[in-house]
């Protein structure tokens, strides 16, 4: 079931099917970011209750989703390559980590900035904001454990065991999280309980989702093309692929005078 | 342009042959190709010497034959079981760059301890005596590191006399140790040989005549 | 089994109380920072004791960073550890062994100086009790989790800040569940569920750590 993965252990083809997958995801990502979003923040309804600010959850909620399930991704990734000794897995792993902490980031920013007018504070020790900030501090110990080695393929297996010891961890975070929160505030109401929300506020945002989705492959596919660039610069293939551009760079001009 | 090419063959080795054999050993180092395709064939009855300029890859070759390190491709096979088997492990010695004392500790004891782990029933006064026939007498109980570099490389040595073990590996022993012993262990390794051990050693200097007969392998450096 | 306790567990032993010092520091450092907090804080008994448990095991997770490095980084460096790879024993017994007397050696200390810790900072007698369950369950987690970490960073020069980094996040849902014990002590309610809770977390990171351990002691040595 597996077997057609197999060929992309190999850096070379991995590189190839970068390559091709590069143009689909970055067009889908602007297409469905641009609907997404043009339609959550101009057409969707107005909130009854928070008004034109809850609009935020078209950014905030499809990055914290994503920002987990990059982590997840991750861990898969190093899974696999502890399992079947991948390069690409680490490699693919590691160009993951960056984006999904920019996406935990992204989270906490827009969270922070929602929780002002809501709250009347920057920062309150909400559960989910409280486990997206200790997910951002997991993605800081495995990019800081890749950085540390010199030697990048010891680096990524290193790494792979940081982010499966933090994916066993998260939901224990998580759960530890909430109910810490739950102990020493008492019952607050959660702005993100919506227990049902109206589909013409729904779509943008799942369309959202997927662009930030396919927004996260793209920028980990063009990561990992430059992994896989600088760790085998000297490997014949990529001296090859690197005399073929100079080529064409060199044909160019002459075509235009 | 720069190729990985194989460096030298022995014979292809043929799975379940007897010896330590590595076969089609591929090995990088921070993402440069040490080795690839590589085939290695240690015998009992023989010693090997293993030389190549620094940065050859001569100790990742040998921590691979050990089994502390696994290769790229390819894998080692010792009298027809795979290196990763335990009860390999009790057929072999090996003496890396780093002497494996613990500075703390005084010299009987790093052997009693490290006996102890490799599961060797050894008495204290047999401990003594190849102390002693290392010219250690007197520094049994002091601790390592306040020994000097060529006495610590004897008490590394010394676990060749205490483990009964065909293969010995052995990175750079010569290191740090004066022209006696030196003198010594060559002796100690042509004794070995001929009662069918099996030695592969690296060394930047060249083997004496009192090591006996020996072949030579050579690895080169390559970008 | 006798390999083991002869050549890993009493070797270990040996070579702690041969280094007194350096398992005292770790001690020290954990009165000196749990004596700031009233300097800090304020010495209202009230406010000690609602701040206390989470002083003790935030105190007791530094601390333990600090000594955390001892586990395999001599024996990295020395070569020991290689030897003791190449000895047949399986690798994942022997990273068990070693935390084992890690756990022995630097939180035994902690557990016999934690009445006067209760003391310092007015704890009732019934919080110290659950204190203590949560300190006897949880510092194994400390260490179990602490030696994947080592283990992964033994290799490189300049990894105690590291480990800091990577380990910290991993303790927090201890550190919740511990002081949340140790609170529902004080309100006289039941803390059953929170030291299960503890319990559960110690087994499962017993089950799994020393597989982890031996995986990252492979990927320093190469």
């Amino acid at each position: 079931m597996w077997k057609w993965l197999h060929p992309y252990a190999k850096t070379e083809s991995a590189y190839q099917l970068c390559s091709s997958l590069k143009p689909w995801l970055w067009g889908g990502a602007l297409l469905s970011l641009a609907v997404g979003t043009v339609w959550g923040l101009a057409f969707a309804p107005a909130d009854y209750q928070q008004g034109d600010s809850f609009r935020i959850i078209y950014i905030h909620v499809p990055s914290a989703i994503l920002s987990m399930g990059t982590y997840v991704a991750m861990a898969v990734a190093a899974l696999v390559g502890i399992v079947w000794q991948w390069r690409t897995a680490f490699m693919s792993m590691i160009a993951m980590a960056p984006v999904g902490a920019l996406m935990t980031f992204i989270a906490l920013f827009t969270g922070a900035a929602w929780g002002k007018p809501m709250w009347g504070a920057w920062w309150v020790w909400d559960a989910r904001l409280t486990s997206e900030l200790i997910l951002l501090f997991l993605y800081f110990g495995v990019m800081a454990l890749y950085v540390a080695f010199d030697d990048k393929q010891q680096a990524g297996k290193a790494a792979g065991v940081m982010a499966l010891v933090g994916v066993v961890n998260v939901p224990i975070i998580h759960y530890s999280v909430e109910w810490w929160n739950t102990l020493h505030q008492g019952a607050t109401i959660s702005k993100f309980d919506t227990p049902s929300i109206a589909p013409e506020m729904l779509w943008p945002l799942l369309i959202n989702l997927l662009g930030f989705a396919l927004f996260i492959a793209a920028v980990t596919v063009v990561r990992l093309q430059n992994e896989i660039l600088r760790r085998e610069i000297h490997r014949p293939w990529v001296q090859q692929l690197a005399a073929s551009r100079l080529e064409q760079k060199k044909v160019e001009p002459r075509h235009a005078v | 342009m720069i190729e990985c090419l194989p460096i030298f063959y022995s014979q292809r080795a043929e799975q379940g042959l007897s010896g330590l054999i590595g076969n089609n050993l591929t090995c990088y180092k921070q993402d440069r190709c040490l080795f690839q395709n590589l085939n290695i064939h240690l015998q009992s009855g023989e010693l090997v010497h293993l030389r190549g300029p620094n940065g050859a890859g001569k100790t990742s070759l040998m921590r691979i034959l050990v089994g502390l390190t696994s290769p790229e491709k390819g894998g080692v096979r010792c009298n027809g079981l795979d290196i990763s088997t335990p009860a390999i492990a009790k057929d072999m010695v090996f003496i890396g760059h780093k002497p494996g004392l613990n500075g703390l500790l005084s010299a009987e004891e790093n052997l009693m301890y490290w006996s102890a782990q490799h599961e060797i029933a050894v008495s204290s006064t047999a401990i003594h005596e190849v102390l002693e026939s290392l010219s250690l007498v007197g520094m049994e109980e002091i601790p390592v590191k306040n020994l000097s570099a060529g006495q610590q490389r004897r008490v590394a040595l010394a676990r060749l006399w205490l483990k009964p073990a065909t293969f010995w590996l052995l990175d750079e022993p010569f290191t740090s140790l004066d022209t006696e012993g030196i003198a010594m262990m060559e002796t100690v390794f042509a004794r070995h040989v001929s009662r069918h051990g099996a030695i592969l050693m690296t060394s930047h200097q060249s083997l004496s005549e009192r090591a006996g007969p020996f072949r030579i392998e050579q690895l080169e450096y390559q970008l | 089994m006798r390999a083991l306790y002869k050549g890993i567990i009493k070797r270990d032993l040996e070579l702690a109380f041969r280094q007194k010092s350096e398992l005292m520091q770790p001690l020290m450092f954990l009165l000196v920072v749990v004596t700031l907090f009233p300097l800090g804080i304020g010495p209202g008994p009230d406010t000690l004791q609602r701040i206390g448990p989470g002083v003790i095991w935030v105190a007791a997770i530094l601390s333990s960073l600090l000594g955390m490095e001892r586990l395999f980084r001599d024996d990295f460096a020395d070569g020991s550890l290689e030897q003791m790879q190449l000895s047949g024993l399986p690798l994942y017994q022997i990273a068990l062994c070693k935390i084992i007397t890690h756990w022995l050696v630097s939180f035994t200390p902690l557990l016999m100086l934690s009445p006067l810790l209760a003391l310092f900072l007015n704890l009732t007698l019934s919080m110290y009790v659950a204190l203590l369950i949560t300190l006897l369950l949880g510092t194994p987690v400390i260490s179990l989790i602490g030696a994947i970490a080592v283990g992964l960073t033994t290799g490189l020069q300049r990894g105690s800040l590291l480990l800091a980094l990577l380990l910290i996040p991993i303790f927090i849902p201890l550190l919740i569940f511990a002081t949340s014990a140790v609170e529902s002590a004080a309100m006289q309610l039941p803390y059953g569920p929170q030291i299960a809770i503890i319990a559960a977390i110690m087994l499962v990171a017993l089950a799994l750590s020393p597989f982890a351990v031996s995986y990252a002691l492979k990927v320093s040595q190469n």
